[in-house]
């Protein structure tokens, strides 16, 4: 991995900076140069949220992502708007239990994942976001458990420690589907 | 070495800041700096320092009056609008010659604008940004660790020489994350025998005040503090120069700009394109040097800005208009693309091959 640009897109509430920050500090823990960077506009307030991440071997540069590696869509208007953004030969996560459309690209790498459904069979309706990363992380061959008990040590403060093994398990979860 | 952390930009100011040592923060919320506010009335308070939220930006810039009289590390922040309301106290500061720390994390405009990163507010930090004859030390950081290390240095350079210091970012610098490492040794602040801390009955009333009536007396304390700008503009400018060795075509930016035109850099290196990058740091005082020696041998210098061409005005200046200076912007809280950028250097290398 020279350098990935990844954009994580969806819904207030789904999670979309934590998931992003996780990333980050995983990057961070195996010595990557990272950087997150969030959307910060009226739009994030209820409606959709937004965060460029980059993982690098070398310095990053902008940390603005207009064109992503990899795209993770967690809902439609996600999808819309930023499907023709990914640069060909990229990859778009889906969360398919709330996007019911095919991604129309046929230059991209696209993965379906019935992430919302997963997470609500498991009792865990707010971890969507990390199977999704659980399933990103497996593909890329990075799900490093060291670097994933590391970050996942850095997002969670110690007053929610208890959700350290849900996220674990969220991750796993996505990495087997 | 201290671990790195993720960080946000502001959240690095304001612990770069307490670890300087400012044990005073006043401050209004507003988009996009909010987080260093949020940051201080969290940590403030267990380390005896004081936060405190003002009625006004105007009432907070004066706060900082008094306390930075008393000798004290202070700062305030806010963006754009705010530090605009912050102006009559900013020339005050100026007017008594007192050290302080303003960070204005930028966003459109002009009026109350949007709320997404700019640069539009150069005119305002570099020419003075008020009334009277003044400058501010004004530095421009390109990541969240010279967001910290630009903190620290804003202090120790307000109080050497005894004027505000402006950390000018912009809403990308504010927001983003990266990893920073906080490990600083703190020189003692100089010491502070104008500063007004009590007499003990043993010295003369220290006065810290701005109006001077005899118009004699004034013209001194402005030619005295010009004397003091002078020694700043021949030793404390700072810059960065990237792959400017060989270049042809000089690209030049500050903060979330210069970011974007390293990534057009390399790509257009790529291409064969003979093209380097000058990064101011201070903004006042602006580093003459590198344009002055890029004057000489490239064939055109490209000012990219988050406003409608404010740098662009000091880049003429110090190239002494021997070499186009062309813009590449964005304005009101849009970035131009690592794209836009490559084209304006692919056309000043004389267009596609």
């Amino acid at each position: 991995m020279a350098t990935t640009q990844f954009l994580f897109a969806g819904f207030g509430g789904q999670g979309i900076l934590f998931s992003g920050k996780f990333l980050a500090y995983k990057g961070l823990m195996e010595n990557k140069q990272v950087s997150w960077l969030p959307s910060y506009g009226p739009e994030m307030r209820g409606g959709t949220a937004s965060c460029s991440v980059i993982i690098s071997d070398t310095p990053v540069g902008s940390p603005i992502v207009s064109k992503p590696d990899v795209l993770v869509a967690m809902n439609l208007p996600s999808l819309d708007k930023y499907e023709d953004s990914v640069v060909p030969g990229g990859t778009i996560y889906v969360d398919s239990t709330l996007i019911e459309r095919k991604v129309k690209r046929s230059d991209v790498t696209v993965h379906y994942i019935n992430a919302t459904g997963l997470a609500n069979e498991n009792s865990m309706p707010t971890l969507a976001n990390m199977i999704i990363v659980g399933k990103i992380l497996g593909e890329m061959n990075e799900f490093s458990e060291e670097g994933i008990k590391a970050a996942l040590g850095k997002v969670i403060s110690a007053r929610h420690a208890d959700m350290l093994d849900f996220n674990l398990k969220a991750l796993n979860i996505g990495k087997d589907n | 070495m201290a671990d790195k952390v993720l960080m946000k930009g502001n959240e690095a100011i304001a612990e770069a800041a307490i670890i300087a040592g400012c044990r005073h923060y006043f401050g209004y919320p507003i988009t996009p700096q909010t987080e260093i506010a949020a940051y201080m009335a969290k940590r403030m308070p267990k380390i005896g320092g004081c936060f405190l939220q003002a009625e006004s930006e105007i009432a907070a810039i004066n706060m900082v009056y008094g306390v930075a009289s008393t000798g004290h590390r202070v700062m305030t922040s806010s963006s754009s609008p705010g530090v605009s309301l912050k102006g009559e106290g900013l020339s005050y500061l100026a007017g008594a010659d007192l050290p302080s720390l303003i960070v204005n994390v930028q966003r459109g405009g002009p009026g109350l604008g949007g709320i997404q990163p700019s640069q539009s507010d150069y005119f305002q930090a570099t020419k003075g940004g008020a009334h009277g004859d003044f400058h501010m030390i004004v530095l421009a950081p390109s990541s969240v660790q010279e967001m910290a290390d630009l903190t620290v240095k804003g202090f120790e350079l307000a109080d050497k020489y005894r004027m505000t210091s402006m950390i000018l970012a912009d809403g990308t610098m504010g927001q983003m994350m990266e990893p920073v490492s906080l490990d600083y040794e703190i020189a003692e602040a100089p010491a502070k025998p104008w500063a007004t801390t009590g007499t003990n009955m043993e010295r003369e009333h220290n006065i810290v005040n701005s109006l001077f009536l005899a118009p004699e007396k004034l013209e001194e304390v402005n030619f005295e503090r010009y004397e003091r700008y002078k020694v700043i503009e021949e030793t404390e400018a700072m810059y960065e120069e990237y792959m400017m060795d060989d270049a042809e075509i000089c690209v030049t930016a500050f903060g979330i700009a210069a970011r974007v035109a390293k990534n057009a850099i390399n790509e257009a290196r790529k291409q064969g394109i003979k093209v380097g990058l000058i990064r101011p740091i201070t903004l006042w005082p602006f580093p003459v040097a590198p344009y002055k020696k890029a004057a000489d041998k490239v064939k055109e210098v490209i000012s990219v800005e988050l406003s409608m061409g404010q740098m662009i005005e000091d880049v003429r200046l110090a190239t002494e208009c021997k070499v186009p200076v062309t813009l590449c912007n964005r304005a009101g809280g849009m970035i131009p693309s690592p794209e836009q950028v490559l084209e304006a250097i692919v056309k000043a290398n004389g267009g596609a091959k």
